[in-house]
């Protein structure tokens, strides 16, 4: 408690009241309570206090209470401070509408990614894994497009404020992984990681793109005021046939100094360029660019461009002046452009891991004491250093959400780079992010079911969060329910399974849905529940004299074995209809069978026997001598050894029932060996 | 093919997409499609525009690409939702209410029209958490019939304010589709593996025929009726299976074919080419049953626009073509089926085809619109 907060709850004043906590999966509620500062030495009970858990437990309980009606009350204004309860989420960007579809398109890359197959070798698995770190960045960048046009589109200055921050914290992200993405995943090697690197710069250095394009489109360039600005800005990006483009306007109007212009125009032309292929070594390249450098030398010295101070400028960018460059510096506008530019006309062949002194040094250089680094600027730093842990770090604490670090962890772990990095905790840093990157996805009210897939990808600890989490999905309706159940029953998540089942069975139950309830049950082979249903449809049956839902009993199938209940149910109702279709011996058969075969519950052998009553009364004989007998025997064990003996001498009615039965069991005993005798002796 | 495919990213879990029906002289391809939310805090109905095929480009970024002309919010998960006619469009809700929106063309609004609360409910329509999810719609101007969680039938009028007629507990299970079989008939399915035909006219609250899968009741979750030939109706069930009827004969479906891993959520005959039928999942897929491809001439109304010229077809079309659907083993030598969508993860929901353009929604909240079926 005595640690520096890291994040502040706005509203929350620890000063004036004592707060407490209450932690969920995904967020944690603040709020305060009644104790008040000056009862503050209770905290210090806390500690001291020989049951400490049981006062804790009291305070939160009590508090909880006060914050739930607080909550509704503080929907309204001016609710009073000590009623207030506040929601610390872990990833608020979760919460941001537009950025729903970086979180679905992304989870298709993911996905993607984790089924890629690893066979593929050396060369076309780098190429592979490059795709998919384009593929995300092209995500953030169709992102950030949607989040620049709601902010233009947008009246109201709040909502724009908001987008315009979003689109910057879209654009860092970008500008982080395009980095990672050439120094870890693709891994440039010397030559072509200066390439790839001016690329990246020109990509994100976009502040003077507006400045370049009104130049561009004024009616003469070469006029404006800002053109060498923009001759510079090509030039420091290494745009050369663009600047060469723009100087040969310049050269037609100023006939006079045409040959100053030429010797400027074919040093850029001349300018040796690392190239992708393999046409070239890096000691070709080196000899190349030394004779070249010397050239530029020669013409500096002997005062070729003394006469134009911009191209003097530009001759001494090219000899990698670094005082020449740092003139320029507002139209480098980063530390990282100018060390781009640096690398280019200097160290055209700088190797990876040489980055880290340039880079440092182009920092100090840029800043030049005056402004200290942002985490931005520490976070490029730490992947010119490769120190991806470091990267990573940094990202998760700058951040206000853990999709990218969880994504690029992903995937720099995919490129074999993260190995034998186990976190204390026992699993790595990769599942450890995606774990609070998916529980993050499970505690926003849409978005849970990308969490499934990413816990998925998780061996030691997903299955455990995923249970956890999947539980707390509310089941609003069946169609949700199933999806959920789905995703339990792929992943023989059989505890689960049955509690989803459970639930919905009993809430169909409470609505007097029996048919829904049971096929709850049946689907999570509920035997109990199946029981418990059947008895609801047998006791419904008792009270009323007739079954409902005939639809659903009639066609039970092969569910009917799920519980011997239910096969009674079954089986009853097949005597029912026997009965109303006139088929007498068959229905009785069946009906002794449903006693002597004990399927039938004891409690339900009166009313069995009741119905064998009028089937007793027919005109004709139905029982014979033997089921007769069987019959009796069921009566005697019945009111004999059940028992609730007393409770049929203390009813009447059960009483005159059990009484009627004998007589009628007897006249049909005397009827049946009538008969039997009858038929046998003729 | 996929390219003629485009695909957006809409922020909200997609429970149903339909294309606007088009009027019966038209020729032009279907234009307009509404989507309905699900399991969102705020849930709603949105109007899109297909997007302009062939005038890509001319309009700027968004070519081919579908656009939101308008949208509304709506109270609970769209359960389902259809057009009544070009303008209005019926809406059932997770809450038990079914609405009618009106989509006003001129200037690109929505309003709710008219709306029955509560028209499904648990135990007492007046208490205030009974209502129960209207799980199916079908209309038929200016006739709508409803079915839900209750189990209940609705049959309403567009303008009339009370049900016209309510069978309650017409099914002791959850009733999660309807559709109509003749103009007087309509055709249910249940959680417990049960087809059912109502008789609107007759008074008794009874199915007039049940038919029932096999085996294990597993439940179903679509049903569909053969445009022309009315007895021939598919259905798909909780084990992604595809059931083909004749509901002339028999109390067990005609062929059982396997299709999809996971629930089939919906179940299309292409409306004017019946030998098409499409099938989406919760497993992510998206099937196209294609019988017609044995017939060597083969009559193609697939231009001709929507429903409307369904009947003309039918006097033309090959018995033999009709009934492959009924044979024994369509999958033999008839039937081509391909897997639209191969490398989607989560839930295709809903899907609707009209003339060659197909359109679905999915959990992954992107809407795909496929222009060129048959290309």
């Amino acid at each position: 408690m005595d640690t520096v907060p890291s994040q502040v709850v706005p509203g929350a004043d620890p000063s004036a009241r004592q707060l407490c906590f209450a932690w969920g999966p995904a967020e944690v509620l603040v709020c305060e309570t009644l104790f008040g500062r000056a009862g503050g030495s209770r905290s210090r009970c806390l500690s001291q206090s020989p049951s400490p858990s049981r006062f804790w437990g009291e305070g939160r309980a009590g508090a909880a209470a006060r914050a739930l009606t607080g909550s509704v009350a503080g929907t309204g204004e001016g609710a009073l401070s000590s009623s207030r309860v506040f929601v610390v989420r872990r990833d608020q960007d979760i919460y941001i509408q537009t950025l729903r579809k970086l979180f679905n398109e992304s989870h298709g890359i993911f996905m993607g990614l984790q089924r890629s197959e690893e066979e593929l070798a050396g060369k076309s698995r780098k190429a592979q894994l490059v795709q998919v770190s384009k593929n995300y960045r092209s995500v953030i960048r169709a992102c950030m497009e949607d989040m620049h046009q709601a902010a233009v589109s947008t009246r109201d200055p709040a909502l724009q404020g908001q987008y315009s921050t979003q689109v910057s914290i879209l654009s860092a992200m970008e500008l982080i992984w395009n980095l990672c993405e050439i120094l870890f995943v693709e891994a440039a090697a010397a030559g072509p990681l200066l390439l790839r690197l001016l690329d990246w710069v020109r990509l994100h250095v976009c502040d003077v793109d507006s400045m370049v394009r009104e130049v561009l489109s004024s009616e003469s360039p070469s006029k404006h005021k800002l053109f060498w600005n923009v001759v510079d800005v090509f030039v420091l990006q290494g745009r050369m046939d663009e600047a060469r483009h723009l100087l040969s306007k310049e050269a037609s109007a100023n006939p006079t100094s045409m040959n100053m212009y030429k010797i400027l125009d074919d040093l850029m032309k001349k300018m040796p360029v690392p190239s992708l292929g393999n046409t070239q070594t890096l000691t070709e390249l080196e000899l190349k660019w030394q004779h070249w450098h010397e050239e530029c030398q020669r013409y500096l010295q002997d005062g070729t461009f003394a006469s134009n101070p911009h191209m003097e400028s530009i001759c001494k960018i090219l000899l990698g002046d670094e005082d020449a460059i740092l003139e320029k510096k507002e139209l480098m506008t980063t530390w990282y452009h100018f060390l781009v530019t640096r690398l280019l006309y200097s160290h055209p062949t700088v190797k990876p891991l040489e980055l880290r002194f340039y880079a440092q040094s182009s920092m100090d250089l840029f800043l030049g004491g005056e402004s200290s680094p942002e985490p931005l600027d520490m976070i490029l730093m730490a992947a010119f250093e490769f120190e991806m842990h470091q990267v990573i770090k940094e990202c998760s604490i700058v951040l206000s959400n853990w999709w990218f670090v969880a994504h690029l962890t992903d995937l720099l772990d995919h490129c074999k780079l993260l190995q034998s990095h186990n976190l204390y905790f026992g699993s790595n840093m990769r599942e450890f992010l995606l774990l609070e990157y998916a529980s993050g996805l499970f505690s926003h009210h849409s978005l849970w079911q990308l969490g499934v897939d990413y816990f998925d990808y998780c061996p030691e600890y997903g299955r455990v969060y995923l249970e956890l989490h999947i539980e707390r999905i509310p089941l609003s309706t069946e169609q949700k329910a199933l999806k959920v159940l789905r995703i339990c029953e792929q992943r023989q998540m059989h505890e689960q399974v049955r509690s989803i089942c459970k639930i919905m069975a009993m809430k169909a139950l409470r609505n007097n849905r029996l048919g829904s309830a049971l096929s709850w049950s049946i689907r999570a082979k509920d035997a109990a529940f199946a029981t418990l249903i059947s008895d609801r449809f047998l006791k419904d049956y008792c009270e009323r004299g007739c079954f409902s839902d005939l639809d659903l009993i009639d066609n039970l199938g092969p569910s009917m074995l799920l519980s011997d209940r239910l096969t009674f149910l079954g089986k009853y109702r097949e005597f029912h209809r026997l009965y109303g279709e006139k088929r007498f011996p068959e229905a009785a058969r069946l009906l002794l069978t449903l006693m002597t075969a004990h399927i039938a519950p004891c409690s339900f052998w009166m009313t069995l026997l009741t119905d064998a009553l009028p089937l007793l009364e027919q005109k004709e004989v139905i029982f014979s001598a033997e089921q007769t007998y069987e019959l009796m025997r069921c009566l005697e064990d019945l009111t004999a050894g059940n028992p609730d003996k007393q409770k049929f001498q203390d009813d009447d009615v059960e009483t005159t029932k059990v009484e009627m039965l004998r007589l009628a069991l007897a006249r049909n005993l005397a009827r049946v060996i009538v008969k039997e005798g009858t038929v046998e002796g003729s | 093919a996929m390219e003629d495919v485009s695909a957006k990213f809409v922020s909200q879990k997609i429970s149903r997409t339909r294309w606007r029906p088009l009027p019966a002289a038209a020729l032009q391809p279907p234009d307009l499609f509404a989507t309905g939310s699900w399991d969102n805090e705020d849930n709603r109905i949105s109007i899109w525009s297909a997007g302009d095929l062939g005038n890509a480009g001319l309009n700027g970024e968004y070519h081919g690409e579908p656009h939101l002309l308008c949208d509304i919010q709506h109270n609970g998960d769209v359960m389902d939702m259809q057009f009544l006619d070009q303008e209005r469009i019926v809406v059932a809700s997770s809450t038990g209410t079914v609405t009618i929106f009106r989509h006003h063309q001129n200037n690109q609004t929505l309003s709710a029209n008219h709306r029955w609360e509560k028209a499904h409910y648990h135990v007492d329509q007046d208490t205030s958490c009974g209502g129960a999810a209207c799980t199916g719609v079908v209309c038929s101007n200016p006739e709508i019939v409803t079915v839900g969680e209750d189990g209940r039938i609705n049959l309403f009028r567009a303008d009339q304010k009370d049900a016209v007629r309510t069978i309650d507990n017409a099914d002791s299970s959850t009733l999660h589709a309807v559709t109509f079989l003749r103009t007087t008939e309509i055709l249910t399915v249940n959680s417990i593996g049960q087809l059912k035909i109502w008789d609107l006219r007759q008074q008794r609250n009874e199915p007039s025929q049940i038919f029932s899968l096999a085996g294990d009741r597993v439940p179903l979750h679509c049903v569909d009726r053969h445009p022309n030939q009315q007895h021939i109706v598919a259905t798909g069930g909780q084990d992604g299976m595809l059931s083909i009827w004749d509901i002339r004969q028999g109390t067990m479906p005609v062929s059982l074919l396997n299709a999809h891993e996971a629930e089939m959520w919906e179940v299309h005959f292409h409306p004017s080419d019946p030998d098409h039928l499409f099938t989406c999942s919760e497993d992510g897929s998206l099937w196209h049953w294609d019988t017609s491809t044995n017939v060597s001439e083969k009559p193609s109304f697939l231009h001709q626009g929507g429903r409307s010229t369904a009947y003309l077809s039918h006097s033309t079309i090959n018995q033999s073509v009709v009934s492959a659907w009924l044979s024994n083993d369509p999958t033999k030598d008839r039937m081509e089926i391909t897997n639209l969508i191969p490398n989607q993860t989560l839930s295709v929901n809903s899907l609707d085809v009209l003339g060659p353009c197909l359109v679905y929604g999915t959990d992954a909240e992107a809407i795909y619109v496929n222009r060129q079926l048959f290309a």
